[in-house]
């Protein structure tokens, strides 16, 4: 299931890529890309799993930019 | 942003007062100095602890901050305020360019509808897109988006299309057309009733493509992900180490100068320019082929088209139009039109191909009350009687049966007409050649590709014409579907180890041809959902010529990542060497961080442009 997440104020290249990283490695994540222009992360996750992935996905993202506010689309 | 400005301001007047205060009054100056650093450091500060917090140790402000406050503390007062002052700024110009960039590729995308007028209890109710169903009626006013695929139920119009296909010629739409979503009305008033969900229609698919067109990675973005990761712990070791080891090494090197030299270190260590260099490039050069309604599905293959050396084309649908019709008429004896008219009615009874040709080359309508009898042989031709006269319509082997002196004619079918035994002319029914498939070969050529292959189950003499008149290199005649693979693949093994094979094919019957080669393209895919699946590559138009502009862009766009990369990374390793030698302090440092990335992004800018 692909999913789309907007991470609003995303600021920092390399955060993008560090969020990719730590978020390419969640259990039942399957291809993952954080867009630095887009601000946007797109995730093939399965489907049973979402809810987990999406506390996993919070704390990565806010460990590495605090400031980012995540958004589900 | 105003605040930002305010705090490097009040910085900065506060860090002039304290130079200019005189060194006797040493307590004020350094009230003045630490007063400008919490007011330059403050907001940095805080950052730096969030993200420590968190337990992210090593993020862009802690380093930041450390070398401040190490500057700080080896009492270099003016730099310490300096370099928070200097990333400030930057912070502030990586910002706006960052928003600028964001917006023009929002300003691409920006063929979103975002509402539709729906008709409902004979009410028109302006609604979000997504919440119309299919089978629903809209209603679109002249200027308005298209908002969801349909069929035009009434009114008449001319469409906008270039979102789409980067084509200005709007297009004609009546009655019982196919609209599509994306599209901008230009006049009259539309209604359409919607066969497509706001999910799956045109607008959305193209949207989605080009958005998750970033997940397909190319190997140089690959790579300089990989390098970032190594880049800053090895510029934080090389400074711990150019902070001790040269003092304890070298007579009469003190601690305080070695450890002001590794804190600038600290300042460039951060990778965010290198990280940003090459997928910022990709991006733009997708955005800039958009613009020109080529769709790419990843950042991989514009590198591949960047490095294609072998073109290779399916014919029909692709180079030529795929539309058999008259190209010429010789009559023996009498019109142009009578042949034609004669011809015509003869083959009325006929369903073939050839048959509905030539009744569409005829200025009036064709009535088949005027036949009195006729035959259809197979392999040959129809015999017909019209009007009392015995009339023969076919090829060569029908006049030789019926030992018909004719003149040969070529350049495709040919059809030949005799009349009561005496030979009346010919006609030539060709496929045509697009007009811009002219320029293909040449310009392709231009851009480095070596060879023009073209791929075609026509027969051989057809085919060697149109390749002739094309320029194309090589052609293989009288394929069957499963043939063309296989000559593709001969192709690729004949290419050099990193030049690229394309395939150009019109995606709706030639899938496997598509997906095995380096980079399939498909063309004229304009509301065909299953050449956008196939295609690596999507050319919205039917025009081949954008086959070069593609290639061109890709190459624009490789040349603009090439600059990125080498650009952030010598101005860093400069600037590092410069820092190590004490020639330049801090203050270069920073720019060798933010200035850079504000460098990178602004160059990515061109990508975007499409100019070539």
């Amino acid at each position: 299931m692909v999913k789309k997440v907007k991470l609003h104020d995303l600021c920092c290249a390399n955060c993008a890529a560090k969020i990719e990283d730590k978020v390419a490695k969640i259990k039942g994540v399957g291809s993952v890309t954080v867009n630095f222009l887009t601000e946007k992360m797109i995730l093939d996750v399965e489907e049973e799993k979402f809810e987990v992935i999406k506390v996993e996905i919070e704390k990565i993202v806010h460990k590495i930019e605090p400031d980012v506010e995540i958004e589900y689309l | 942003m105003k605040k930002d400005i305010a705090v490097i301001v009040s910085g900065a007047v506060l860090l002039i007062a304290a130079m200019l205060m005189p060194d006797t009054l040493s307590v004020v100056k350094l009230i003045l100095f630490i007063a400008a650093f919490a007011v330059s450091a403050f907001d940095v500060l805080i950052s730096a602890v969030k993200g420590i917090t968190k337990g992210n140790i090593f993020n862009e402000n802690t380093l930041m901050v450390v070398a401040a406050i190490g500057a700080f503390c080896i009492r270099e007062y003016p730099e310490a305020v300096f370099v928070m002052l200097f990333y400030r700024v930057g912070e502030l110009f990586e910002e706006y360019a960052v928003k600028k960039s964001r917006k023009s590729i929002s300003d691409v995308m920006n063929i979103c509808p975002e509402y539709a007028n729906v008709v409902r209890d004979g009410q028109i109710q302006k609604i979000d897109p997504d919440e119309v169903q299919i089978g629903e009626l809209i209603s679109i006013a002249a200027g308005e988006k298209v908002p969801l695929d349909g069929i035009v139920e009434s009114g008449s119009s001319f469409v906008d299309t270039s979102a789409l296909t980067g084509e200005s010629v709007p297009r004609p739409v009546a009655v019982g057309e196919e609209i599509l979503s994306g599209c901008i009305n230009q006049n009259g008033v539309l209604t359409v009733r919607v066969t497509k969900s706001f999910e799956d229609s045109t607008v959305s698919r193209i949207l989605d493509l080009v958005e998750t067109a970033s997940a397909k990675k190319s190997k140089s973005e690959k790579f300089i992900t990989k390098f970032a990761k190594y880049y800053t712990p090895i510029v934080l070791a090389l400074a711990l180490l150019l902070a001790v080891l040269p003092p304890l090494l070298i007579e009469g090197a003190t601690f305080r100068d070695y450890v002001y030299r590794a804190l600038s270190f600290l300042v460039v260590s951060c990778p965010c320019a290198l990280v940003i260099s090459v997928p910022l490039a990709f991006f733009g050069g997708i955005g800039g082929a958009a613009k020109k309604g080529i769709l790419v599905k990843g950042g991989s293959y514009l590198e591949s088209l960047s490095q294609a050396e072998n073109a290779v084309f399916d014919k029909t649908g692709t180079l030529t139009k795929g539309v058999f019709a008259v190209r010429e008429v010789h009559p023996v004896g009498m019109t142009a039109d009578e042949l034609l008219e004669t011809a015509a009615t003869a083959e009325s009874i006929s369903s073939h191909p050839i048959a509905q040709s030539l009744r569409e080359a005829c200025k009036t309508p064709v009535s088949s009350d005027r036949i009195e009898s006729a035959e259809e042989i197979a392999g040959h031709g129809v015999s017909a009687k019209i009007d009392g006269k015995n009339v023969l319509v076919g090829n060569g082997r029908l006049m030789e049966s019926g030992q018909i002196p004719y003149e040969k004619a070529d350049g495709g079918t040919v059809v030949y007409t005799a009349i009561d035994g005496v030979f009346a002319g010919s006609i030539v029914i060709a496929d045509e050649i697009k007009a811009d498939a002219k320029t293909l070969a040449g310009t392709l050529r231009q851009c480095g590709l070596k060879k023009t292959v073209m791929l075609t189950g026509d027969t051989k003499e057809t085919a060697e014409r149109v390749a002739k008149e094309l320029g194309f290199d090589a052609v293989y005649s009288e394929l069957l579907p499963g043939d063309k693979v296989s000559k593709l693949e001969e192709v690729m093994a004949n290419a050099s180890q990193r030049g690229k094979t394309i395939y150009v094919g019109d995606g709706i019957n030639d899938a496997p041809v598509l997906a095995r080669a380096d980079v399939g393209i498909a063309m004229g895919a304009l509301g065909s959902d299953a050449a956008i699946e196939a295609a690596d590559v999507v050319i919205m138009t039917d025009e081949p010529s954008k086959i070069g502009t593609a290639v061109t862009i890709a190459k624009k766009t490789m040349r603009i990542a090439k600059e990125n990369i080498i650009l952030s990374l010598v101005i860093k390793i400069a600037i590092l060497i410069l820092c190590s030698l004490n020639v330049v302090g801090m203050g270069v440092a920073v720019f060798g961080d933010v200035g850079v990335m504000v460098l990178a992004v602004l160059n990515s800018f061109r990508a975007l442009s499409g100019k070539e």
